[in-house]
């Protein structure tokens, strides 16, 4: 009743562990999966060791959660090592998530964790945290989205989707140049804002890296209109990504045009068996409505 | 609501424990259960764990081992200085039984102090064995004096108590007594030994684990352990030592703060 399909990828289920949660380890991983994640996402792999930020690096608010991990890394040769034992002991989808802050390391870094043969690729063009290239997101640009995509496509046979920031003026255009560019998915969307906060006894920003992206229920909305637009524009599939936590956001998410859903700061709010939980509530609303799989809903939302 | 965000303390006391390690207390009704931490922020400059190592109905204390950056400027802060806190995070230790038997390596002593007081509220009977390279480094004697709490010391250089490591005195211990429970805090390979001393002679035994910690909240992924993906601090701090010895790299290898694994 829950399963789903990315580039003939079968899922179990359509709920994904979103990159940067719980994905250091393959073993953490398992742990998502063996939770009821129908795929885990890897945290952004890089081809060089970082440590990321100092500490504080995730704070919570009313209204959702806002971090700056700084995209720690172990570095692209320890990277393919987590995801080789994934491999080993999973059967459950693994998305390799990879960063790079040139263009030119993204083909590198694409090309180097393909070795480990994980399903499908993820482009993070879109984390707000740490300076790109040019001083701007790599996602704010549809010329640049698309000249990473391409590289990218050109340096691997594995299905790459590209992570898209939801801090753009218009996201149909970056979507529609990375689709033209070769992509075959869509993650959307990245972390808001940046936002702050700010301590108010020290009169100090909380985290290290002062600002940070923010995450949970606060980006929900925003997410579930990125996904929307981008259904509207783009004939790839959709990983619809920001602010779910139970089983009436996924199905929202899944109406707006995603093909599968991100979860990230839920496993915060819910717990790690998050994903089960997710699940159980959905086929719930489903069997109460009368729907039998998941196509009945993917984009149920355009049809007004 | 509750939110991740430090609560900023004025410092209230600092007391000298022994060479480089200090203990501050905070005037904080804390709510803590022994074997919990927080993360102490010193604004911005970084934020680390640290095990709550006292705590009475309006005051709570940690113990600080000066080994760092981030240690040594706690330990050049004042009285009156503002720290944040947040927690307390993680489980904490089970008490079992009449007659418990602690184990501290150095500043592990924090949290099998405060576990002490606790106990003995409990009327059980509280052996505790205090490890320390020497006798500068001692920690709590006196505090534990004090609650009639018994304690052993040993130190590496035999500079104070007996000669030698905490487990050679746990050893005589265990074959000496009848001991329901061993709780252990400190060097990982001490508390290895522990684990599988009290496995042998099918002792209840809990552990306290220390891994790099970013949220402290069970989602950056930083802390989880081999092969289980164990979260040191939602699923422990506190873990039992069978579960500890399942894990693959328990005494073996830990991350840094990368994600890379580094040996012990
Ligand atoms: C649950 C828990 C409870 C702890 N309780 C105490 C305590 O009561 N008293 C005490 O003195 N120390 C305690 N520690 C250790 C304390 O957090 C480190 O000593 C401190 O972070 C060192 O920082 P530094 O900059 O001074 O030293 P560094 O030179 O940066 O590090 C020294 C050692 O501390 C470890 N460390 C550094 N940063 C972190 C981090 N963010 N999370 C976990 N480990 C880190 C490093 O891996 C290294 O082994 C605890 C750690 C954990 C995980
Ligand atoms: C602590 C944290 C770390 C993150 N790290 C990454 C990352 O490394 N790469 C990435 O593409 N997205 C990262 N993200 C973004 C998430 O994958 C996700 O897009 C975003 O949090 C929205 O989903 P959510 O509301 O379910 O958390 C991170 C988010 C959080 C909260
Ligand atoms: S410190 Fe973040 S998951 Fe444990």
């Amino acid at each position: 009743m829950l399963s789903t399909k990315l580039c003939g990828i079968k899922l179990d289920n359509p709920t994904i562990l979103a990159s940067g949660i719980l994905g250091v380890t393959a073993s953490s991983l398992i742990n998502a999966a063996n939770n009821g994640a129908g795929a885990v996402t890897t945290k952004s792999i890089s081809l060089e060791e970082r440590k990321g930020h100092s500490n504080p690096v995730i704070v919570t608010f009313e209204g959702g959660m806002i971090n700056a991990v700084g995209l720690s890394s172990p570095g692209i040769e320890n990277g393919i090592e987590e995801v080789k034992e994934f491999k080993k002991r999973s059967k459950t989808p693994i998305i390799a998530s990879i960063f790079a802050s040139k263009t030119a390391e993204f083909g590198e870094a694409a090309k180097r964790i393909s070795e480990a043969k994980p399903d499908l690729i993820e482009v993070n063009i879109s984390c707000p945290n740490v300076e790109a290239e040019f001083g701007k997101l790599f996602a704010a640009d549809a010329k640049v989205a698309a000249s990473v995509t391409e590289i990218v496509k050109n340096s691997t046979k594995i299905p790459v989707f590209v992570k898209l920031s939801p801090n753009v003026s218009n996201i149909k255009e970056i979507a529609k140049a990375v689709e033209a560019a070769g992509a075959d998915g869509i993650t959307a969307v990245n972390t808001a804002g940046p936002g702050m906060v700010i301590d108010i006894k020290t009169a100090k920003p909380i985290l290290h890296n002062k600002m940070g992206g923010i995450s949970g229920a606060a980006l929900r909305p925003i997410a579930v209109r990125c996904v929307y637009d981008i259904y509207e524009t783009v004939k790839i599939p959709i990983i619809g990504t920001g602010g779910i936590t139970n089983g009436r956001d996924a199905v929202e998410m899944l109406m707006a045009g995603a093909t599968a859903v991100g979860i990230g700061s839920g496993v915060y709010y819910r717990g790690i068996d998050v994903f089960k939980k997710v699940c159980s509530e959905i086929e719930e609303f489903m069997k109460k409505e009368g729907y039998k799989n998941l196509k009945e809903i993917i984009g149920k939302a355009h049809e007004n | 609501m509750k939110t991740e965000q430090p609560i900023v303390l004025q410092i209230k006391k600092i007391v000298n424990e022994a060479s480089k390690i200090k203990t501050f207390i905070f005037d904080y009704r804390l709510d803590s259960e022994p074997g919990q931490f927080i993360n102490l922020w010193i604004p911005r400059f970084d934020e680390k764990p640290f095990s709550i190592s006292y705590q009475d109905d309006k005051k709570f204390a940690v113990t600080v081992a000066c080994i760092g950056p981030f240690t040594e400027k706690m330990c050049s802060l004042k009285e009156g200085d503002l720290v944040g806190i947040r927690g307390p995070y993680g489980k904490s230790f089970n008490l079992k039984g009449k007659n418990i038997v602690l184990v501290g390596g150095g500043c592990g002593c924090g949290p099998l102090a405060f576990l002490a007081d606790e106990a003995v509220k409990k009327k059980i009977n509280v052996n505790f064995i205090i490890g320390a390279r020497t006798k500068d480094a001692l920690l709590f004697l006196e505090r534990m004096k004090k609650s009639n709490i018994k304690t052993f010391v040993t130190t590496d250089d035999g500079s104070f108590g007996v000669k030698g490591f905490a487990t050679d005195l746990l050893k005589d211990f265990l074959e000496k007594n009848h001991i329901d429970a061993v709780y252990s805090c400190g060097p990982e390979k001490m508390m290895k030994k522990v684990a599988e001393m009290c496995k042998n002679k099918k002792i209840y035994c809990e552990l306290s684990l220390e891994r790099y910690m970013k949220c402290g909240f069970g989602i950056c992924g930083q802390c989880c352990m081999d092969d289980s993906g164990f979260r040191v601090c939602t699923d422990g701090p506190i873990i039992q030592g069978e579960e500890a010895l399942k894990l693959k790299e328990f005494g073996d290898y830990r991350r840094d703060a990368s994600g890379k694994k580094v040996k012990l």
